[in-house]
């Protein structure tokens, strides 16, 4: 694992490339950075300032290079990378609160974007007129979207609110692509359609999983737990409170084990093998061997006026220095994820390996 | 329950008392009675045995006392807050920062 700083401006999102060379983040403000790797060090590269309110969320859509950013001004922009210049298109998103999460689907044809105002807006582009269409899914839903995911079939989408319920809805679009076939969640797919509602899950949802085949589902709510519910086991909740503090991030690895964190600084895993059967595994982060090295008396001194204690190691034993509020698969295809990335509230970015 | 106490078999009292909480009730005077129960079941314990006590609960019944720990923080009397503040340290112990993220989180209280 190796840890960069971008400054001390918390990172609210990040997006890769395809060839995991180039990184955009967003520095808690309205304008999103492209970083490059040159040697071991990350260059800035460009700077995508169109949107006017705090940016809430990126994501980059490997295959087709193209990257949506959404923000708290209501608006959403697909860029594409035209003579080494990114330029913004707007798509008309008819939200009338801010979006809080985007998310490409995995055929890259259309995007999803939770919202504020209750509703989820699934995007596509419609050559014709040539603009980004909007078709919005309200159903049932009582408050903000605060996550979303795909399934892996390109149609279903998960998302987690703030009204403390995870949904499954069907993101089917008949302009752009054939109908779906059956899958475990359900086979009557016509758009916004709500396959599964879970109930009361204690906490706002922060963060929704899919499993690589997508026949479970795990979110992370702010009740400091984790929860799988699995299709294959007639669509049974599983849940397991947690004695840390709430995760905010979550993260299918492989099949069965989980990655999840949060405001305890640092990643943990989990795995699900079963109905009932979730289980915290390990804490991910190895804290620093610290050598107390030998310290001068002028120095012991110092620490104990400047602070009170003469141990001159950091209070966290681990990487990052403040909340984690981000991560996203690096390396390694959904279903054997090598790596993958954190970006937290210190403004660091930290990538960690995931031993299977 | 009073026999139960009574006959200082506290240990049963304990999990008699915290056995249906009033989570869907609107009416005050039942919380406030459940709480009055606890609040006493738990004063009645000796120091040395609050950390057995707290190890037999399991994990609902540990964040349930966390909740009826915090609600008993909110009204102090005489002696409560102290009696309070050691059954907090030990489920603090048993349940961690997770168990009190609960209380702060639970949308239906006790």
């Amino acid at each position: 694992m190796s840890l960069y700083s971008f400054g001390l401006e918390p990172l609210s999102c990040h997006a890769w490339n395809k060839d995991r060379t180039q990184i955009a983040v967003s520095p808690n403000n309205s304008v999103v950075i492209i970083y490059e790797k040159k040697g071991s060090e990350w260059v800035k590269i460009h700077e995508l300032t169109e949107h006017s309110g705090r940016i809430t969320g990126i994501d980059w859509a490997p295959v087709s290079n193209r990257i949506v950013t959404c923000a708290s001004d209501r608006n959403a922009y697909v860029w594409t990378l035209k003579d080494k210049l990114w330029k913004p298109t707007l798509v008309l998103v008819r939200i009338n609160r801010a979006a809080t999460c985007v998310k490409w689907s995995p055929l890259e044809n259309k995007f999803a974007l939770g919202s504020g105002a209750r509703l989820i807006s699934v995007c596509y582009f419609e050559k014709e007129n040539d603009w980004w269409l909007s078709k919005h899914i309200k159903k049932s839903i009582r408050s903000t979207v605060t996550c979303l995911d795909w399934h892996p079939n390109n149609m279903l989408l998960a998302a987690g609110s703030s009204d403390l319920h995870c949904r499954i809805f069907s993101g089917y679009i008949k302009d752009i692509e054939d109908k779906p076939g059956p899958t475990a969640w359900g086979s009557k797919m016509p758009f916004g359609e709500l396959l599964l509602e879970t109930k009361d899950c204690g906490g706002w949802v922060h963060s929704v999983s899919f499993s690589p085949s997508g026949d479970q589902l795990a979110w992370v709510a702010h009740n400091s737990s984790v929860s799988v519910v699995d299709a294959t086991q007639g669509k049974e909740v599983t849940q397991l409170t947690t004695d840390r503090l709430p995760l905010v991030s979550v993260l299918y690895v492989s099949p069965t084990e989980i990655v999840a964190a949060g405001h305890d600084c640092c990643p943990f895993q989990f795995s699900y093998k079963g109905l009932g059967k979730l289980e915290f595994v390990k804490k991910l982060d190895v804290p620093k061997q610290t050598s107390k090295g030998s310290m001068s008396a002028m120095q012991h001194f110092r620490n104990l006026d400047k602070k009170a204690t003469d141990d001159e190691i950091n209070e966290l034993g681990c990487l990052h220095q403040n909340s984690i509020t981000q991560l996203c698969i690096l390396a390694g295809e959904k279903a054997r994820v090598t790596k993958y990335s954190s970006v937290g509230l210190d403004g660091a970015m930290v990538l960690w390996d995931f031993k299977h | 329950m009073l026999s139960c106490t009574l006959q200082s078999n506290l240990m049963e009292a304990l999990k008699a008392v915290l056995k249906n909480p009033p989570i869907n009730t609107k009416n005050q005077n039942v919380k406030e009675r459940a709480e009055g129960l606890v609040l006493k079941v738990l004063s009645a314990f000796k120091s040395s045995d609050i950390e057995k006590a707290v190890q037999s609960l399991d994990q609902n019944g540990v964040d349930l006392l966390m909740k009826y720990i915090y609600k008993g923080f909110e009204k102090p009397s005489d002696n409560s807050s102290a009696v309070l503040l050691q059954w907090h340290e030990k489920a603090l112990s048993a349940g961690g920062v997770g168990c009190i993220v609960r209380v702060l989180t639970a949308r239906k209280t006790i």
